[in-house]
């Protein structure tokens, strides 16, 4: 069963289309980076992917399932541009939240493990509006990944992210990745996200320009899809 | 095709506004108690009546639009809550000037003035409301949940405001009143004219809607290229 | 029953943010402080007539600074986004909504029972002579007063202008709830106990909050995700 597919996905501003016919696939045990230039529908497509708007026309499935669907809520973790945790609370407290928020056995335990894991156990007390910009970041992929998500959609994770959380992040993706968990990821940073990649999709003024694995000459010329692929 | 019925409806309401108005100020006799300003109400009443009938148009197109996500009901919904703005207002108009004459003030907390006052604010807040969004599909996903709360809202308030005024009595503009039935006709005559202007109105109105969004849309591309 | 755990979920939450704050509660009790004050310029405190009409007075102080607190309802979860992570989340909206709306509930309420005896004072108004149903009416009318408040809190979320917004559309459709209210409290105030030409109040008060919580509860999920 694919983990994440689009099918014809259109969305409309008003009446000027953001995406236009859009298909994507991802594996499990896969990572999917989605490129394209600012503007060209890679949030949008990831935000109805993640169930927070609707697609105009055509169908998106996690898991053979309505992403809006309570049980494929369960399995989605999601890492936005905002780091998606309460300032008046402690990283302690937040994680606890998410934890109970998506009814995990022992909340407080998988909080523990998961600043262990990022490496902020030592700040477990702390709240978040006293944390530095890495360590909020890396509070948010904590969060994300706090309820083992079987898919991972992240816009733009390593944006603004300083090295720490970029090592943190990487490893954790890894991990996941190994597990066979399926991460579909939106980026700028084509260096980082194609280090991870197993695909790239190209996403072009809302069309998909371009899908398929990833290739050794990818990674070492980035720019190459967007050469090969880009601008009509 | 648009055009003709609008032309063949506007016809109509004309003829019978023509009708009634003659009527109105030729034919029927000066009422017993308040000589000629009574002839108001043969606009009054129906202009309160269509605005009524306007927002429950626009509570059904709202909530189609939730359902169908076609933003052909989004437009109805705003042309439809304009119109009856429009008709509440002048509602509201008419019956201050009646009360100007009859009563010697703009304004008595009547109770069907009363409501016809809080309507007004809430469908004015819908506008407001959308005014506030730019984007096409939230502004109609928002104020349609908006437009049904307003409409919920309508008979409780109609019904509270007037259980209030029983209990603290202001003056009031007509008794209940029975209409003559020589004013029968005419009154309902009325009512359907002014219903026509309404369902002529929110036409023009819904046409506007339309050529706006593709104005957006245009202008969009452009941004885009 | 996953309804009542994932409700009380974000009622602890929101509890546990603003207490730790107390920016939105704080404010509200000055501002209501403030009206009372107000109120004794425009109104001599020491006239009959006001005691006779000082329940509508003090509905009018509920709902000003009830919005205070209501408007940040949704509010506090734009800044870093958390309101993705709450729809993201596998609780639905119904009970994302009455989470909510619980919180805000506890939270006026407070204020309001800290109120109402400076308003006694303020004003030599007593309150006491029929307690539980004016507690009743307390609890009623701002309830009433909260699910509008939050629900509108949701619809204007992501609106620019929102906090001039949220009160403009909240008040005209309070304006029955509010009505009921002061009604009852006016005549709870002056002695008449609940019932006979009141029940009409009553119910009015309750149909409101059952209906306009319904819609709330049905339409939440539809205002935030679409």
């Amino acid at each position: 069963m694919t983990a994440v597919a689009a099918e014809g996905v259109w969305k409309y501003y008003g009446d000027y289309p953001a995406l236009r016919d859009v298909m994507l696939r991802a594996e499990p045990g896969t990572c999917l980076a989605l490129i394209g230039r600012n503007g060209a529908g890679k949030t949008t497509l990831l935000r109805i992917i993640g169930g927070f708007s609707k697609a105009g026309r055509g169908q998106v499935r996690i898991f053979g399932n309505d992403p809006r669907e309570t049980q494929t809520r369960r399995r989605l973790g999601w890492i936005g541009h905002g780091i998606s945790v309460y300032d008046e609370l402690s990283a302690f407290e937040n994680l606890s939240l998410f934890g109970r928020l998506y009814d995990l056995p022992d909340p407080r335990k998988a909080a523990m493990e998961w600043l262990e894991r990022t490496g902020l156990e030592r700040v477990k007390d702390g709240l978040v509006r006293e944390f530095s910009r890495g360590m909020r970041q890396r509070l948010a992929v904590a969060r994300a990944f706090l309820h083992q998500p079987s898919v991972l959609l992240l816009d733009e994770p390593f944006t603004a992210l300083d090295d720490r959380a970029i090592a943190v992040l990487q490893r954790l993706l890894r991990d996941a990745l190994a597990e066979g968990r399926t991460v579909v990821m939106s980026t700028h940073q084509l260096r980082e996200a194609l280090e991870l990649a197993t695909h790239v999709a190209l996403l072009n003024r809302g069309k998909t320009a371009f899908q398929g694995e990833r290739t050794a000459q990818m990674v070492q010329d980035p720019g190459w899809v967007y050469a090969h692929y880009g601008e009509d | 095709m648009r055009e003709k019925l609008i032309y063949s409806l506007g016809v109509i309401a004309a003829v019978l506004l023509a009708r009634d108005l003659y009527s109105i100020f030729m034919q029927l006799p000066d009422e017993a108690s308040q000589g000629m300003i009574y002839r108001i109400i043969f606009f009054h009443v129906p202009a309160a009546i269509t605005a009524m009938a306007c927002s429950a148009v626009a509570c059904v197109a709202s909530i189609l639009f939730l359902v169908t996500k076609n933003f052909k009901h989004d437009a109805i919904a705003v042309a439809s809550t304009e119109v009856g703005l429009a008709f509440l207002a002048a509602n509201l108009v008419t019956g201050s000037i009646w009360g100007r004459i009859i009563w010697g003030i703009w304004w008595t907390w009547d109770a069907r003035l009363t409501s016809a006052l809080v309507c007004w604010l809430l469908y004015a807040g819908y506008l407001m409301l959308r005014r506030a969004i730019e984007e096409p599909a939230a502004r109609a996903r928002i104020s349609a949940v908006f437009n049904i709360f307003a409409f919920a809202d309508v008979p409780i308030v109609i019904f509270s405001i007037k259980w209030w005024r029983t209990q603290h009595p202001q003056p009031v503009f007509w008794g209940g009143g029975s209409i003559d039935p020589a004013m029968y006709l005419t009154a309902l005559l009325n009512l359907v004219a002014l219903i026509l202007l309404g369902v002529i109105l929110t036409l023009i109105r819904l046409r506007q809607e339309e050529v706006q969004r593709e104005i957006d849309s245009i202008r969009r591309y452009a941004h885009a290229v | 029953m996953d309804f009542f755990r994932e409700m009380w979920v974000i009622t602890r939450k929101d509890l546990r943010a603003e207490l730790r704050t107390k920016e939105a509660i704080n404010a509200s009790l000055a501002f209501s402080l403030v009206i009372l004050v107000l109120f004794s310029f425009a109104f001599d405190p020491t006239e009959k007539e006001t005691v006779s009409m000082s329940g509508g007075l003090l509905w009018i102080v509920f709902a000003f600074a009830g919005t205070l607190v209501l408007n940040r309802s949704f509010a506090r979860e734009v800044p870093n986004d958390c309101l993705d992570a709450l729809v993201a989340a596998p609780i639905s909206g119904a009970a994302l909504f009455m989470g909510k709306a619980l919180a805000n509930f506890l939270l006026v309420l407070a204020v309001e029972l800290v109120s109402l005896p400076v308003f006694g004072i303020f004003y030599n108004v007593h309150w006491t002579s029929h307690f539980w149903s004016l507690m009743l009416v307390l609890a009623l009318g701002t309830w009433g007063l909260t699910v509008i408040g939050t629900i509108f809190s949701a619809l204007t979320v992501n609106i620019r202008l929102r906090e001039l917004m949220a009160p403009l559309l909240v008040y005209p459709m309070l304006i029955p709830a509010l009505m009921s209210a002061m009604q009852l409290s006016m005549d709870l105030i002056a002695g008449k106990p609940l019932g006979g030409e009141n029940q009409i109040w009553l119910r009015l008060l309750v149909a409101f909050d059952v209906i306009f919580t319904a819609l709330s509860l049905v339409l939440l999920e539809t205002v935030l995700v679409g």
